[in-house]
């Protein structure tokens, strides 16, 4: 065989593994979506958006998930607020603060790394256990803090990743404007890196709102929509997990209604977001 | 040299790690006239220049020895904050970097970051420095427009209002024309020789014809050493070095 030959055999080759793999997940997660989709959207109903579970809700009786879907938003952008803000920071630090310490940041990423695949009861424990010390009870800002715990190391290394992509003649262009690091961060950074820090936001959110392992023991569960942030909160993941454990179908239909909601809002979410940043993000240099 | 040096660089050792870059780098660099550092690539020139206005401090494992003195205060040593040192001295990048925000705001953001803020007074200056970047014509109704809607000629004479902005002494261009076509390339290199009267230029080059064009003072530099300096005639038309004399005549590797 000749040497073109095995180089059009290989291409064949790959085509076909890069052809599959790419249906195969894109019809996955479409089935998802489906299923959701098919067994959800029958049992949902405004009465299951506008109330809030009332006597006997977990059996079969009249009632909706409002408290869940008030809790979780206001769970997700609470952590999510609180993690940029601490986060945006740590990543401009990491990639202008620390530029010449390159070590050091390889090690810090990979930490943050590490820190993105422990599961996110390990968070979830860890937050009860210092909410014991101090003696707080599940609530709401309990949850905050947890979930904002465990969606940092997510936040500062998809910001990271995008602050790397700013070439390095930009930082000396402005630093040799005489420039402080600081105004190099927040005015030059910033807007070059917009899209992908949105892309972290979002990220993060997601992944907030979708996990119930963490808020478990941190805000609880309640049937009220919290009033204040020392209040027991209700999340649409545990709504899901409680309502799915019933024996009863009836329930168990509106746990599939429960995770379109949650479906729902997450589209909601992200579309509104990347709109606003096309409209944003116009003055981005390309290289 | 009939004025005094502006720059004057002593016994400026400077390694990465344990790559010995400039060896022994003595150079004056007088003012208010074109200084050409020429050599064939990789040779330092770059790194010379940036150690001029520090950018050098943000490589990992730099260690340097020796003195820089600006107006006779030594920029490696100082005491001074060095966003004030920065400032007395434009870069112009190899290729242009545009801020990611609109055409005024480029050179406006110079203006802002040395405090002033007042509108009608931004407004007159950003248009002086383009007006002096020979931009001000093609840009006067877009400046709301985006940086990258320039074309690169366009977007170095941009990079080179928003260095005059801050209103530097110093003009450092790293091969300000090596992106760009030959006819925006004269035009930044006559800029540059209208420039001199106010300003003193450091240029790095490899390209010879362009250092015969415009300068006044050359710096020939081959493998981190400086090899050569003087007036750009003596050093075009008497190199006292053999390698020099190679790379003037073109058959230099």
């Amino acid at each position: 065989m000749t040497d073109k030959r095995i180089r059009y055999i290989e291409e064949g080759f790959f085509r076909v593994l890069m052809f599959f793999s790419t249906t195969g997940i894109v019809l996955t997660l479409l089935l998802i979506l489906f299923s959701i989709l098919m067994k959800g959207l029958p049992s949902l109903s405004w009465e299951m958006l506008s109330q809030t579970p009332k006597g006997g809700f977990y059996y079969g009786k009249e009632g909706g998930i409002l408290n869940a879907i008030i809790g979780s938003l206001y769970l997700s952008l609470g952590s999510t607020i609180l993690a940029f803000v601490i986060g945006l920071p740590v990543a401009l630090f990491m990639n202008i603060h620390l530029i010449r310490y390159k070590r050091l940041v390889n090690a810090v990423r990979f930490f943050l790394d590490l820190l993105w695949g422990v599961p996110s009861i390990v968070y979830g424990a860890f937050g009860f256990s210092v909410m014991i010390y101090f003696g707080i009870k599940a609530s709401l800002i309990a949850g905050i803090v947890t979930v904002t715990v465990f969606i940092l190391p997510i936040m500062i290394r998809a910001i990271d990743e995008a602050l790397k992509t700013v070439p390095r003649g930009l930082l000396e262009s402005t630093l040799s404007l005489g420039a402080t690091r600081s105004e190099t961060s927040y005015r030059v950074y910033f807007r070059q890196s917009f899209s992908g820090i949105v892309t972290a936001l979002l990220l993060s959110f997601g992944r907030a709102i979708g996990d119930a392992a963490s808020v478990l023991f941190t805000t609880g569960y309640t049937d009220h929509i919290p009033t204040s942030l020392n209040q027991p909160t209700a999340t649409l993941p545990l709504s899901i997990f409680f309502q799915l454990s019933s024996p009863i179908q009836e329930v168990q239909n509106r746990a599939y209604a429960s995770a379109v909601v949650l479906t729902i809002i997450i589209l909601i979410i992200s579309l509104s977001v990347r709109y606003f940043e096309k409209r944003f993000h116009k003055h981005k240099i390309k290289f | 040299m009939d004025r005094p040096a502006k720059i004057v660089i002593k016994d400026l050792n400077l390694y990465f790690g344990k790559n010995h870059v400039l060896k022994n780098v003595n150079v004056q660099i007088p003012e208010h006239k074109i200084t050409v550092i020429l050599g064939p690539s990789g040779c330092g020139k770059t790194t010379l220049l940036k150690s001029l206005n520090r950018l050098i401090d943000l490589n990992p494992n730099v260690k340097v020895s020796g003195s820089i003195l600006i107006d006779e205060e030594d920029v490696l040593h100082t005491r001074k904050d060095i966003t004030q040192i920065r400032r007395k001295m434009g870069l112009l990048a190899q290729r242009p970097y545009p801020l990611p925000m609109n055409i005024f705001n480029n050179v406006a953001f110079g203006l802002r970051i040395s405090g002033r803020r007042n509108q009608l007074m931004l407004k007159r200056r950003v248009q002086h420095y383009l007006e002096q970047a020979n931009l001000w014509n093609e840009v006067k109704d877009r400046l709301k427009d985006s940086a990258t809607s320039l074309s690169i000629g366009q977007q170095q004479r941009l990079c080179l209002a928003r260095g005059l902005s801050v209103d530097p002494e110093i003009i450092l261009a790293d091969e300000p024309t090596s992106a760009l076509d030959p006819l925006s390339s004269m035009a930044i290199e006559q800029k540059f020789v209208e420039l001199k009267k106010n300003y003193t230029i450091v240029l790095v080059t490899h390209i010879l014809q362009q250092a015969q064009r415009i300068a006044d003072h050359v710096i020939f530099m081959y493998m981190g050493e400086v090899l050569e300096q003087g007036s750009a005639d003596e050093v075009f038309n008497h190199p006292k070095h053999e390698i020099t004399r190679n790379f003037i005549k073109g058959n230099f590797n």
